[in-house]
């Protein structure tokens, strides 16, 4: 099932930044970003997150 | 145990000190006696991160001893055990069919945020206003820089629970950021 919702989509998203996804998570990823504009945002802001919080003193 | 060897994990160390404590002196502190003691043991390991995990072993007991007799200790302990039992933020984010409700912002030019110092006062408030347990994951992951087997461990909770809690922690960072900064007219 390659169909996902931006719910689903927000965990891979996380998950992503924890372990290396498999090839059909970021294939389902990549398809969904196609047509999503919020989980393609979604999808830089997570890793902004990242950036700030190693920054954070 | 090699002194440089050990000295490569200072940094990690001392920020999970700091992020228990709050306090950077008594973080140096604990951390300076934990690398003693790692010093002294005879531990040869695989890898790295199975180093770092038993150095952070070892530094829990430098904390635990620091705090032992002190008060503080039991309000710390008291904040992790707060529990979460609030409304998801999945149902106030998304709708029944698993679609933002809304859109997600565009932010503009988030990296020279960075640069200012009101966003670290919001970036600071809004990790405060996280869930403990979420935040908590959030900064040993995110701060700290353990690994997700690693947090599990020092949380005791499942692998699913901490895959949760970081979701849930980034997406309630991500929507305090939007709503206090970058849609506050700073950005």
């Amino acid at each position: 099932m390659m169909k996902r919702t931006c719910i689903e989509i927000s965990e891979l998203l996380s998950e992503g930044m924890d372990r290396s996804l498999r090839w059909h998570e970021r294939l389902a990823i990549r398809l969904h970003l196609i047509i999503c504009k919020s989980c393609y945002r979604f999808s830089h802001q997570v890793q902004f997150l990242r950036k700030a919080a190693r920054r954070y003193k | 145990m090699d002194k440089e060897q050990l000295n490569s994990h200072r940094e990690v160390l001392f920020r999970y000190a700091l992020l228990q404590m709050r306090d950077e002196h008594a973080a140096e502190d604990v951390v300076h006696e934990a690398l003693l003691a790692a010093l002294q043991g005879d531990g040869s390991f695989r890898s790295e991160s199975a180093l770092r995990t038993w150095l952070i072993g070892i530094l829990k007991h430098k904390i635990a001893d620091h705090y032992r007799i002190s008060a503080k200790y039991h309000s710390i302990e008291a904040l992790n055990d707060e529990n979460d039992a609030i409304e998801t933020i999945e149902n106030l984010l998304f709708n029944e069919k698993g679609h933002w409700i809304g859109t997600i912002g565009a932010w503009t030019e988030p990296d020279h945020a960075l640069e200012q110092n009101e966003f670290w006062l919001i970036f600071e408030w809004c990790q405060k206003n996280l869930p403990a347990l979420h935040a908590r994951a959030f900064m040993l992951r995110e701060m700290v820089g353990l690994e997700t087997e690693d947090i599990c461990d020092d949380m005791d909770i499942s692998h699913s629970a901490c895959r949760v809690y970081l979701h849930r922690a980034r997406l309630g960072l991500r929507e305090c950021l939007e709503q206090r900064w970058f849609n506050a007219g700073h950005a």
